[in-house]
C-alpha cells in the first residue's frame, strides 16, 4: 500500500516534470518525448526507426487465471520472433505477472506508465483487472491494447483503451443465426447462472439474438454457478422437447451439466456461451461433449496464410498448438506493429491515433479493423465433433 | 417419474450424509462439524484412486470408506477426546470440530490445490437402462444400493448387535454403562469411525453423481446435513434417511412447479414449516434418545 501511494505521486511529480521540459533522461522519455527517438524516417513498411520501441505486457503468470496468461505470453514471444525478422522497427517487450490479483495489476501498469515507461500496454488478462487498471492508463495518456477482455464495459472507460478480442455480445448474435441456418433450429430452452455477472450478461445477449432470429424460447431455467447436480432442470428441459439448449454458463457448470444432459438422453445440440470455449471440456466429458456448439473468436483450423503462418511458427517454438488467448496475444502485437508504423512513431500519442485508425489489417484472427476502439473481425462458430472443435457449416 | 428419481438418487446421498452426522450426535449428544471435511476429503481421494491409480469405482467405495474410518478415529482423537472431561464439552467440541475440518481442508487444497477435479471421462460403464421413458443409469442404481445398504446394515447394527447395545447404554448414559463393563472410549470410538466412514462413502458417491469435486462441496452439503437431521428429528437415524430423501424431492418439485430460482427458498421454507408443525421434528422425541 505504502508502495502504491509512493508511486502514484512520482508518477504525478514525472508527469508535471515531463511536460515542463523536453527529454533529458532517455529513461524516461519514451512516454511523451520522443520526437527524437521515436520520429522515424518514412512511412508502413519503409519506417525506420532507431531505438527500440518499449511494449509492456501485464499478463497473469501466476493465480487462478495462469493457464491464460502463460498462453498469451507464448503468443507474444512468437510474435516477437517474427517481427525481429522485418526491418526498420525493433521491441523491447516487458512481460510483468499480475498474479491474477486487480491490486498487482494496479502495480504493473504504475511501473509501465511511469517507472519504467512504454508507449503501449498489452493486457491485462481478466476484465476485471483492466477495469481496475484501465482507467489509470487513460487518466495517463497511455494507449492499453486488451488482448482477452470480453467484458462489457471496457473501451468505454476511455479513447486510450482498445481490444482485440470479440466480447460475447459480438460472438453470440453470430453463434445464435449460423446455429439456426445450419440445424434449422425453432425452439429452445434457455439455462444459465443468474448469479456470477459473465453469464448473464451472456443469457442478455442469448435472448436478443434469439430474438432477433425469430426463435421462440419455449423455457428459462436458472442454476447457480456452484451447482453441480442438473438432473431436475434438465428433466424439465427435456420435458419441453426442444431443437437446441441454449446455455450461458462457466465451464465448471458446463461440464457436468452436458454429461447429464446426454445421461438422461437429451441429444439435442447444446449452444454455449463463452464459457464452454475451452479444450477442457471434451476432455472432461468425454463422447458427451459431441453435439456442443460455440462460438469463438479465433478459427484455428483457418487456411489464411497469415493464421498458417502463425500456428508453424508457434509449433515451432513451443510444444504443442495455440490456443485462441495465445492467438489474439500473437495478432495484439502484430496490430501495435502496424500502428506504430503506420505514424512511423513510438510517441503515446501517435500510436493511439494510428491504433484507431486501423483498418483491413490480415491477421490470424481474420480481415481485423478496429470501429471505435472495439474489434470488427468474423467470429467463427465450432460444434464439437469426433472430441475436437470443428467449423459449423 | 423421472423427477421423482432424480430426487431419491440426490437425497439418498444427503440421507447417507445425515446419518453419520445425527449418529454421533444421538450416541454421545455431540455436533462433530467435521463430518463435512470428511466428506470433502473423501471425494478428493476417491477420484485420485480412480483417476491417478486406475482403481475400479467399485473398489474405491470400500477403500474410502476405510479411510473415512481412520478419520473418525482422528476426529475423535484430537477434537473430542482432549476435551471429554470439560464441562463444557459439547461446545468445546463443536469449536475443536469446526478446527480440524479447517485443517483437513487445508492439507487437501495443498495436496489437490483450488481446482475442481473430475473422473476421467471413460471412469463409468455407460450402461443405462430406459423404463417407461425413464432412464435411469447403472450408476445411479449403484449409489441407490450403496446408500441404503449401509442405511439398513447400521440399522442392523445398533439395534441387533453387542457393539450397538453398547451404543445405546453409551447413548443412555455414559456414567452407567461404564459401570455396566463397557468401554466407553471404545465405544466412541466406534461411533466415530463409523460415522466418518459414511459420510466419506457419501462425498465419494456424490463425486460419482456429479462426476466433480470441489473445495466448496461440503459446506453446501453441510447445511443440508444439518436441517435434515434437525426435521427428522436430532439423533434419529430413521428420521435422517427419511429427512434426506424428502430434501432431495422437495428440491426437485421446487424446481417442476415453481422455478428454479426458487429452489432452495421452497425446499428449506418446507423443511422450516415442519419444525413448526413439530418442532422436536418428525422421528424425535424429546426425552428418549433413538439410537
Amino acid at each position: 500500500m505504502r508502495i502504491r501511494t509512493a508511486s502514484v505521486s512520482t508518477a504525478a511529480a514525472l508527469a508535471l516534470l515531463v511536460t515542463g521540459c523536453a527529454s533529458e533522461d532517455p529513461a524516461d522519455t519514451a512516454a511523451p518525448a520522443p520526437q527524437a527517438s521515436g520520429g522515424g524516417g518514412g512511412s508502413g513498411e519503409d519506417c525506420v526507426i532507431e531505438e527500440p520501441v518499449p511494449v509492456g505486457a501485464a499478463l497473469s503468470l501466476t493465480g487462478a487465471a495462469a493457464s491464460y496468461g502463460q498462453s498469451q505470453q507464448k503468443g507474444l514471444e512468437v510474435a516477437l520472433d517474427d517481427l525481429a525478422e522485418k526491418e526498420g522497427v525493433t521491441y523491447e517487450l516487458a512481460i510483468e505477472d499480475d498474479a491474477t490479483d486487480p491490486k498487482q495489476g494496479i502495480a504493473v501498469f504504475e511501473q509501465f506508465i511511469s517507472r519504467e515507461p512504454v508507449s503501449i500496454i498489452l493486457g491485462p488478462t481478466l476484465s476485471n483487472a483492466a477495469k481496475t487498471t484501465d482507467p489509470i492508463a487513460q487518466e495517463e495518456g497511455v494507449p492499453v491494447l486488451g488482448i482477452s477482455n470480453t467484458a462489457a464495459g471496457i473501451t468505454e472507460i476511455g479513447d486510450y483503451i482498445f481490444r482485440n478480442s470479440l466480447p460475447e455480445t459480438a460472438v453470440i448474435p453470430q453463434t445464435i443465426a449460423k446455429a439456426k441456418e445450419s440445424l434449422g433450429l425453432e425452439k429452445v430452452v434457455v439455462m444459465y447462472s443468474n448469479d456470477d455477472a459473465f453469464t448473464e450478461s451472456g443469457f442478455t445477449a442469448f435472448e436478443a439474438a434469439l430474438e432477433e432470429e425469430g426463435l421462440e424460447t419455449v423455457e428459462t431455467l436458472t442454476f447457480s454457478k456452484a451447482d453441480t447436480d442438473f438432473r431436475a432442470l434438465l428433466t424439465e428441459a427435456k420435458a419441453a422437447q426442444p431443437d437446441a439448449l441454449v446455455v450461458s454458463g462457466l465451464i465448471e457448470a458446463a461440464i457436468p451439466l452436458v454429461t447429464q444432459a446426454r445421461e438422461l438422453g437429451i441429444e439435442v445440440p447444446i449452444i454455449g456461451g463463452n464459457g464452454f470455449n475451452s479444450p477442457q471440456l471434451m476432455a472432461d466429458a468425454g463422447a458427451a461433449a459431441e453435439g456442443v456448439i460455440v462460438g469463438a473468436a479465433w478459427n484455428s483450423a483457418s487456411e489464411s496464410e497469415e493464421n498458417a503462418a502463425f500456428l508453424e511458427a508457434f509449433e515451432a517454438k513451443h510444444d504443442g498448438k495455440p490456443d485462441q488467448f495465445a492467438a489474439q496475444a500473437y495478432t495484439g502485437m502484430m496490430l501495435v506493429d502496424a500502428a506504430v508504423r503506420a505514424g512511423c512513431s513510438a510517441e503515446r500519442d501517435a500510436i493511439q491515433a494510428s491504433l484507431g485508425s486501423l483498418q483491413d489489417i490480415p491477421t490470424p484472427l481474420g480481415t481485423f479493423s478496429f470501429d471505435n476502439r472495439e474489434p470488427q473481425h468474423p467470429a467463427v462458430v465450432q460444434i464439437v465433433e469426433g472430441g475436437t472443435f470443428t467449423v459449423l457449416d | 417419474m423421472q423427477q421423482v428419481l432424480n430426487g431419491i438418487f440426490a437425497g439418498s446421498i444427503y440421507a447417507l450424509f445425515a446419518i453419520g452426522f445425527t449418529l454421533v450426535f444421538g450416541v454421545l449428544d455431540r455436533l462433530n462439524l467435521a463430518h463435512a471435511a470428511v466428506f470433502t476429503t473423501s471425494a478428493y481421494v476417491g477420484i485420485e484412486l480412480v483417476a491417478d491409480l486406475g482403481l475400479s469405482i467399485w473398489l474405491a467405495i470400500p477403500a474410502v470408506l476405510v479411510m473415512g474410518a481412520v478419520l473418525g478415529l482422528v476426529i475423535e482423537r484430537v477434537a473430542f477426546r482432549p476435551l471429554k472431561g470439560r464441562h463444557d464439552a459439547h461446545f468445546a467440541g463443536l469449536i475443536s470440530s469446526i478446527a480440524v475440518g479447517g485443517m483437513f481442508l487445508a492439507l487437501l487444497q495443498a495436496r489437490y490445490g483450488p481446482d475442481t477435479r473430475r473422473f476421467p471421462a471413460d471412469a463409468f460403464p455407460s450402461t443405462d437402462f430406459e423404463l417407461g421413458g425413464v432412464r435411469i443409469t447403472l450408476l445411479q442404481l449403484v449409489i441407490l444400493g450403496v446408500s441404503l445398504g449401509l442405511m439398513l446394515g447400521l440399522a442392523y447394527l445398533v439395534n441387533r448387535t453387542r457393539l450397538g447395545r453398547g451404543m445405546r447404554a453409551v447413548a443412555e448414559n455414559p456414567h452407567a454403562a461404564a459401570v455396566l463393563g463397557v468401554n466407553v472410549d471404545r465405544v466412541t470410538a466406534t461411533t466415530f469411525a463409523i460415522s466418518s466412514a459414511l459420510g466419506a462413502v457419501a462425498g465419494v458417491l456424490l463425486a460419482f453423481y456429479v462426476n466433480s469435486a470441489q473445495m466448496t462441496m461440503g459446506f453446501n452439503i453441510e447445511l443440508k446435513g444439518l436441517a435434515v437431521i434437525i426435521v427428522g428429528g436430532m439423533g434419529s437415524l430413521k428420521g435422517a434417511m427419511i429427512g434426506g430423501i424428502a430434501l432431495g424431492l422437495a428440491e426437485v418439485f421446487a424446481v417442476q412447479y415453481v422455478g428454479s430460482s426458487w429452489r432452495d427458498v421452497v425446499a428449506f421454507g418446507l423443511l422450516f414449516g415442519i419444525l413448526l408443525l413439530r418442532p422436536q421434528g418428525l422421528f424425535g422425541a424429546r426425552q428418549v434418545r433413538e439410537v
